[in-house]
C-alpha cells in the first residue's frame, strides 16, 4: 500500500515536473543574511535597504521572475548565523543568499551555503582566503577584497610624497591586516604604530602621543563607535588643521550622521562614493534618500549591484536557476550596468575595478558625504587572484 | 618619551578616571546602599546621553536639555524600580542580575526602535568650545574641563550627601540594617526609591556630560558598565571614597600603560615583539590590577565599614 502510493506520487512528479519547470513561474527567493542588530545594526541596515530598493526599481521581478526576498538578522553571532542560513537554505529552500556584512560571518555561513549549491553573494566582506585558495565558483563579491580597500591610502600617500605618517588600528586581525595593507604600498617614513584595544572609548592618551610626533598624516582604521569617538576628539584637539588624515572605514555615511562638521576635509579610501557622476548612481542616491532618509554608504551600493548582478544573470539564463552551470556561467559575465560604472569579475569572482580617494564634505542641503577626490586605482585586482584554481 | 609627554600623560589619566568616577558613582551607591546588583546602570546612562540629544533638538540649549534629561531619566527611573527593580531588592543577587539584564536588552533595542540605529552626536555647548594649548600642537577643549570639574563636584556633592547629612545617615543606617531602621519608624523602601532615583540621575548626568566627547549609540552604555564595575570592585564595594580613587588609579594605569607600555618593553625585549606584545598588556592591566586587588585584599581597596 505504501510502496505503491509512494509509486504513484514518484510517477505524478516525473509528469508533473516538466510542466513545473516549464511553466518556471514559482517565486524566485533571495535570502539575506545581515547584521541587524547591536551597535553595527546601522550597516546591516544599508545592506538590507540597498536590496529592497534594488527589487523595487526593477519592478519586483528579477529578470522577468517575481522575486521573494527573505531577510533573516546574523547577530552578528557565526553560530547563529550558520543557523539562519541553513534555514534560508533547508525550510525557505532560497536560490541565492545576499550577505553579510562581517569577515567572520562570511567564514562561518561560506561552507554550508555554497555546498548546498546556492549562490552565495557578499556585498561587503571580502577576505583574502576565499580570494585565493578557497575560491569556490558558488561564490560571488560585489564589494571588494578587503586588502585593497585598506591599500588606497597607501598609494596616494605614497604617490603624493607625504611623510612621517603616524598609525593608528584596533589590537585585533583586520586592523593588523589595515596597516599591512597601508605599509604594502607606502614606503616612506612611519611616525608611530599605535594598536588600541577594540572599543576604546577615550584617545587623549594617543592624541598626545600624536602631537609629540608631530606626523605628516596618519592612517587610522576605526570602524563604527570607535571612529566616531576618535574623529571627534581629533579634532576637538586641534590637530585636524595641522595633519592630514588618511582613512579605511572610518569616515563614511555610516559614520557621518554623527561626525558631522568634525569629518570634513577626511580623507577614505572607496570604490564609488554618493556622487560619483553617473546617471544611474545618481538615480539610485536621489531613491535611497527619498525611501530611507539618509544618504547611502558603499554597504547600501553594493547590495544594490548584488541584485542587477542577480537580475543580469536572470536575463542571461531566461529565468532558469536550476541549470546551475549555466547561471554560474552567466552570473561570471556580470551583465549589468554597475552603479560605480565599470565593473568585471576576475577569475577568483572578485570584482577588477577602480578606486578613488574620497573626501568627507558637506552637502548644501546640510547633509554630509564623501566624495570623489581622485582616481588612485585603475582596474585594480587583487593580488590573491593568482592562488585560486579557478579559470 | 620627553617629560612634556608625561606630564601629559598623567594628566590624561586622571581626566579618564574622573570620567569613569562620573559613571561609576551612581553604581556604586545602590550597589553598596542597597546591596542591589543594577546591571542597568550602563543603559541609563546611555538613555540619558539619548535624552540629552533629543532635548537639545528641541531646544537648542545645552543647559536646558540637560536639565530636561535629568527630570525625565528620573521619572523613567522611578518607573523602572516601581514596575521591576522593587521586586527584586528581597531576592538574592543572581535573580537580580537576570532582571537588570534583561533591561538591557530590552532598553538598547528600546533605543534603537525609537532614534535608529545609526550613532547621534551632541554638539560642545558654545560656551565652552574654546580650548587651551596643553602642549605644542595639542590642544585641550574646555568641556573636558568642565567634565571633570563636574565629576570632582559629584564626588564632593556625594560625600557631603552621603557623610553628613541626616538622609546619608538614614542611608547608610538602611544600607547596614534595613530592619531595624524599618522598625524605628522609616519608611525604607521610601528611601531606597529616593537612592535608586539619585543613582539612575548620576547615570543620566554621566551620560549627558561625556556625550559631547563620545559617539551617542546602542549599546555605549555596555562598555562602560564593565569599567565602572571594575571600578568599583578594586574601590571597595559601596565605597564612595574607593570609588573615587579606584576610578583615577584605572585612569592613570590604563592611559599610561597605553602610552608607554612599548617603550617599556622594549628595554628588554627587541623592538618587533615589543610591538606585538605592548599593546596586549596594555589593555589587559586594569584587569591584571583588579585580579591583584581582590587576591589580596578581596573586599577591596577601601571596604566600606560596617558590613
Amino acid at each position: 500500500m505504501k510502496i505503491s502510493k509512494l509509486f504513484v506520487t514518484v510517477a505524478a512528479t516525473a509528469l508533473f515536473g516538466g510542466v513545473a519547470q516549464a511553466q518556471a513561474q514559482e517565486k524566485l527567493k533571495i535570502g539575506v543574511i545581515a547584521t541587524l542588530s547591536g551597535p553595527p545594526a546601522v550597516l546591516g541596515q544599508q545592506l538590507r535597504n540597498g536590496v529592497q530598493l534594488a527589487v523595487k526599481d526593477l519592478g519586483g521581478k528579477l529578470g522577468g521572475r517575481e522575486v521573494e526576498v527573505i531577510v533573516q538578522d546574523d547577530e552578528l553571532k557565526p553560530d547563529v548565523a550558520v543557523s539562519k542560513a541553513k534555514a534560508l537554505i533547508e525550510r525557505d529552500k532560497v536560490d541565492f543568499v545576499i550577505g553579510p556584512i562581517f569577515s567572520n560571518i562570511l567564514q562561518a555561513i561560506f561552507k554550508p551555503v555554497t555546498d548546498a549549491g546556492v549562490i552565495l553573494i557578499s556585498p561587503n566582506a571580502g577576505t583574502s582566503n576565499f580570494a585565493g585558495k578557497e575560491c569556490n565558483a558558488n561564490f560571488f563579491v560585489t564589494s571588494y577584497q578587503n586588502d585593497q580597500a585598506f591599500g588606497v591610502a597607501g598609494k596616494y600617500a605614497q604617490d603624493a610624497g607625504l611623510k612621517k605618517i603616524f598609525l593608528i588600528a584596533p589590537n585585533y586581525q583586520a586592523g593588523r591586516d589595515a596597516l599591512a595593507g597601508f605599509k604594502s604600498f607606502y614606503k616612506g617614513e612611519i611616525a608611530d604604530e599605535v594598536y588600541v584595544p577594540l572599543g576604546q572609548l577615550d584617545y587623549s592618551a594617543e592624541l598626545a602621543k600624536i602631537a609629540a610626533a608631530s606626523p605628516g598624516a596618519i592612517y587610522v582604521f576605526l570602524p563604527g563607535g570607535m571612529g566616531i569617538n576618535f574623529v571627534k576628539q581629533f579634532r576637538q584637539a586641534g590637530l585636524a588643521d595641522r595633519t592630514v588624515f588618511l582613512s579605511a572605514f572610518t569616515v563614511d555615511e555610516s559614520t557621518l550622521p554623527a561626525q558631522q562638521d568634525a569629518a570634513v576635509g577626511f580623507f577614505g579610501g572607496a570604490n564609488w562614493a554618493p556622487n560619483l557622476d553617473n546617471p544611474q548612481n545618481k538615480k539610485f542616491v536621489a531613491g535611497y534618500e527619498k525611501e530611507f532618509g539618509a544618504v547611502p554608504a558603499t554597504y547600501a551600493f553594493q547590495s544594490y549591484d548584488a541584485v542587477l548582478l542577480i537580475d543580469g544573470a536572470l536575463k542571461l539564463t531566461k529565468g532558469n536557476v536550476a541549470d546551475k552551470d549555466a547561471l554560474r556561467a552567466a552570473l561570471k559575465k556580470a551583465d549589468f550596468t554597475s552603479l560605480r560604472g565599470g565593473f568585471k569579475f576576475n577569475t577568483n569572482n572578485y570584482p577588477i575595478q577602480d578606486f578613488y580617494l574620497v573626501k568627507v564634505g558637506k552637502r548644501a542641503d546640510g547633509k554630509f558625504q564623501t566624495e570623489i577626490d581622485k582616481k588612485v586605482f585603475t582596474n585594480f585586482a587583487d593580488p590573491h587572484a593568482k592562488e585560486c584554481p579557478m579559470k | 618619551m620627553s617629560t612634556g609627554l608625561f606630564v601629559v600623560q598623567v594628566l590624561n589619566g586622571l581626566q579618564f578616571g574622573v570620567l569613569l568616577f562620573l559613571i561609576a558613582a551612581g553604581l556604586t551607591l545602590v550597589f553598596g546602599v542597597m546591596d542591589f546588583i543594577n546591571l542597568a546602570h550602563g543603559v541609563q546612562y546611555m538613555l540619558g546621553a539619548y535624552l540629552a540629544v533629543a532635548f537639545y533638538a528641541l531646544t537648542g540649549n545645552f543647559l536646558i536639555a540637560l536639565v530636561l534629561a535629568l527630570a525625565a531619566a528620573l521619572v523613567f527611573g522611578l518607573l523602572l524600580e516601581f514596575v521591576v527593580f522593587r521586586h527584586l531588592y528581597d531576592r538574592d543577587h543572581l535573580e537580580q542580575v537576570i532582571a537588570t539584564f534583561g533591561i538591557i536588552i530590552f532598553l538598547n533595542q528600546a533605543v534603537k526602535t525609537v532614534w535608529g540605529a545609526a550613532p547621534l552626536t551632541l554638539p560642545i555647548p558654545e560656551m565652552f568650545s574654546g580650548s587651551i594649548v596643553l602642549m605644542p600642537g595639542l590642544l585641550y577643549p574646555v568641556w573636558r574641563l568642565v567634565v571633570i570639574a563636574a565629576g570632582l563636584a559629584v564626588a564632593l556633592l556625594l560625600y557631603v550627601l552621603v557623610s553628613h547629612t541626616r538622609l546619608g545617615m538614614l542611608v547608610r543606617a538602611g544600607a547596614t540594617n534595613a530592619r531595624m531602621v524599618s522598625a524605628l519608624g522609616v519608611d525604607i523602601r521610601r528611601l531606597f526609591m529616593i537612592v535608586f532615583g539619585f543613582g539612575t540621575m548620576l547615570a543620566a548626568f554621566a551620560g549627558a556630560m561625556i556625550a559631547p566627547i563620545l559617539s551617542v549609540e546602542p549599546g555605549m552604555g555596555d562598555t562602560v558598565l564593565i569599567l565602572a564595575f571594575v571600578v568599583i570592585v578594586i574601590g571597595g564595594i559601596g565605597s564612595m571614597r574607593g570609588a573615587f580613587l579606584a576610578a583615577l588609579l584605572i585612569g592613570l594605569v590604563d592611559t599610561l600603560g597605553r602610552s608607554f607600555a612599548i617603550d617599556i618593553l622594549r628595554l628588554v625585549m627587541p623592538p618587533s615583539p615589543a610591538r606585538t606584545v605592548g599593546p596586549a598588556i596594555a589593555s589587559m592591566l586594569i584587569y591584571m590590577l583588579m585580579a591583584l586587588v581582590l587576591y589580596f585584599r578581596p573586599a577591596g581597596l577601601f571596604p566600606s565599614r560596617g558590613r
